[in-house]
């Protein structure tokens, strides 16, 4: 099991196009992936779970991952917020 | 029993006169039955899922050909949720507690879409509406009854509601359907936009106090042009819009006569009234509603449609169908106009944060001459024996527009030394949609044939307002003072060069628009096929002198509320 914190830049959150992009960045792996907001948990292969995290812009998230490809799942989403998905700061 | 008015945003022009039907969501009645075992009625839900994602796919593919990517972009999302985990272990749980697959999938999405409903980001809170029509559509589907929301409607009547989903608008495509009405909405709300695309009166943002007092069969006067509905309507009220109607179905008869001529003010002054059109289907439908050309063809369906680029030949086979079914008429064709808002799979995007000001359009086609040649070559070549003209979208900049050029006069050489035939008289013109390009434009227009103004990204830009955020809709006021300076800078600009200005916006087609648009000068018109025969009525009916007067009085107004109060009394004066 991997686990990883990272803070989210994005203006708009895990909302629309950046949660879409997240939840097909998890799907592309096998592993069990959570993503957790303050108190919230949920799935991270789930747009309706991601979108109720309700994650907004300088929100600081946590990312499990637990399978085979657990690093793999956590580098390419880490990448992913990291790159801002792919936006300007 | 008196009249209530209310006043909402006139979202369609056009009045109505009929009953109402208010659209309530279908009831959707859950059966009372023993559940078969979890896997059965799991089961169940797996093929619903499916069917499900089907409909969205075909949903999608008419919305993207009518409405555009935009608004089919709601689909993509419906279709992620059909097979969320979340949904389905929501499913499951229920079906293992006993519950029947109906009640499971009514409760599970109910639940979720409450959940995503009471954030408090409105943002967020906002996928709930679509969360519960995916439920909706689950349910429906587990129920045997067939996709078909407004078509009951088994006599002519305006369609109430609060707020349309994007399945319910799909669904309202009704020869019965006389117009539109919501409480909730603005310009840019699914509603409105299909409105005008159907040529349907329709008000939108009614608010919710008007709804409490219309029931199925109210009578109602819509008028979708100066944004009123009326309840039960007084006679003398009646007899009011009764005789604007009656004018305006005399006029229609006229219309028709008209449309099949040449556009020409009421003392003669010739402009052309062309059409906005996206394949040749519409193409037909242009030549029907009396377009003299087309003033915008739009390229991007070819694009966005399929997984690779379409190829010369693709793109040859596509432009001709078009040429074809327009005669003789000229067609400009617009070069690839897409973003990073509606990406095809093949390109590779950067997510954007400003989609709009990103890589697009002419900036997309300067970087990728490949692509861009393609299509030049393909336009070049189709165009041998027709009137094609060429026109680069979103230009901000004189040296986009030599470098485009550039890439042209590359791509003729190519065709000559290949010896391919082509058609060497196509006119090249530009979009003119940012600010810059009016600031530019006496430059802009010394290199090329002709500007061609792009209403919808010009209001956008010039207002810095984003078209597709609701939040902000109201600001976004094609009559504002500050655009028709623009368009009235751009069309001078380009008369001090001896070339023409047309546009392709939506303005273009809107009946208070029109009259100030023929006193700036503006030379061609082009809109959606339908506003057509409507549009060289009123043309018709403006001498030169008094629409210069128009627009001269309206440019000395300092708010878009004044310009359009203006220009409904002065529509009044002409339509009674």
């Amino acid at each position: 099991m991997q686990t990883t914190s990272i803070v989210v830049h994005n203006k708009v959150g895990l909302h629309a196009r950046p949660a879409a992009l997240f939840v097909q960045a998890a799907m592309a792996h096998q592993s069990k992936i959570t993503v957790t907001n303050g108190e919230k948990s949920g799935n991270a292969k789930s747009i309706i779970g991601i979108l109720a995290l309700g994650v907004q812009q300088n929100d600081k998230i946590t990312i499990n991952a637990d399978g085979t490809d657990e690093v793999e799942a956590l580098t390419a989403l880490t990448k992913l917020v990291e790159n801002n998905f792919g936006e300007p700061v | 029993m008196s009249e209530t008015i209310f006043k909402g945003i006139p979202a369609s022009d056009g009045i109505v006169i009929g009953p109402a039907f208010c659209h309530h969501p279908l009831q959707l009645e859950i059966p009372s039955r023993f559940p078969g075992s979890v896997q059965d009625e799991l089961r169940r839900f797996r093929s619903a899922c499916e069917q499900a994602e089907k409909e969205l796919e075909a949903i999608k593919a008419s919305v993207l050909r009518r409405s555009g990517p935009e608004t089919a972009a709601i689909f993509d999302a419906h279709k992620m949720m059909v097979t969320d985990p979340m949904l389905y272990d929501a499913v499951q749980s229920r079906l293992e507690a006993g519950q029947i697959i109906e009640t499971a999938v009514s409760d599970a999405s109910e639940e979720l879409a409450a959940m995503l409903g009471s954030m408090q980001d409105e943002l967020f809170a906002a996928r709930e509406a679509d969360m519960r029509d995916v439920g909706h559509r689950l349910l429906r589907i587990l129920l045997g009854i067939p996709d078909t929301s407004i078509n009951k409607l088994q006599a002519p009547a305006v369609i109430v509601a609060y707020d349309l989903t994007p399945s319910d608008t799909v669904s309202l495509q009704s020869g019965f359907t006389l117009g539109f009405c919501t409480a909730a909405g603005g310009l840019t709300s699914h509603v409105a936009i299909l409105a005008r695309t159907l040529g349907l009166p329709a008000v939108v943002g009614l608010g919710k106090q008007a709804l409490d007092q219309i029931s199925d069969g109210t009578k109602l006067v819509l008028d979708g042009t100066a944004g009123s509905v009326t309840l039960d309507p007084q006679p003398a009220t009646l007899q009011r819009y009764e005789s604007m109607r009656e004018k305006a179905s005399a006029r229609l008869a006229t219309m028709q006569i008209t449309s099949s001529k040449n556009a020409v003010t009421a003392d003669g002054r010739r402009v052309e009234v062309g059409a906005n059109i996206g394949d040749a289907d519409s193409a037909g439908e242009a030549v029907r509603f009396g377009a003299e050309g087309v003033g915008l063809l739009r390229t991007e369906f070819l694009y966005l449609q399929n997984t690779r680029p379409p190829d010369e030949e693709q793109q040859m086979a596509a432009y001709k169908s078009v040429f074809d079914a327009m005669g003789n008429r000229p067609v400009i064709v617009r070069t690839l106009d897409i973003g990073g808002d509606k990406p095809p799979a093949y390109l590779k995007f950067d997510v954007e944060l400003n989609p709009f000001l990103g890589w697009r359009a002419i900036r997309i086609c300067l970087d990728d001459h490949p692509l861009f040649k393609t299509q030049l070559r393909a336009i070049l070549r189709a165009a041998v024996g027709y009137r094609a003209l060429i026109m680069y979208p979103m230009i901000s900049s004189v040296e986009e527009l030599r470098a485009a050029n550039a890439v042209l006069a590359e791509v003729r050489a190519e065709l000559d030394s290949a010896g391919l035939d082509y058609a060497r008289e196509v006119p090249v013109g530009i979009m003119v949609e940012t600010p810059a390009a009016v600031m530019m434009a006496d430059a802009l227009a010394l290199e090329c044939d002709f500007f061609s103004l792009g209403t919808n990204d010009l209001t956008q830009y010039t207002l810095a307002v984003d078209r597709t955020n609701e939040r902000v809709a109201k600001l976004f006021q094609p009559l504002h003072p500050a655009v028709l300076r623009l368009i009235k800078k751009t069309i001078d600009a380009a008369h001090q060069q001896g070339k023409w200005v047309g546009m392709c916006g939506e303005l273009a087609g809107m009946q208070k628009a029109i009259p100030i648009l023929l006193g700036l000068g503006l030379d061609e018109f082009s809109m959606a096929p339908r506003s057509i025969p409507e549009a060289k009525w009123l043309i018709g009916k403006f001498t030169d002198a008094r629409a210069k007067e128009i627009a001269e009085l309206v440019l000395n107004k300092t708010t878009a509320a004044e310009i359009e109060e203006f220009m409904v009394g002065v529509l009044e004066e002409v339509i009674r």
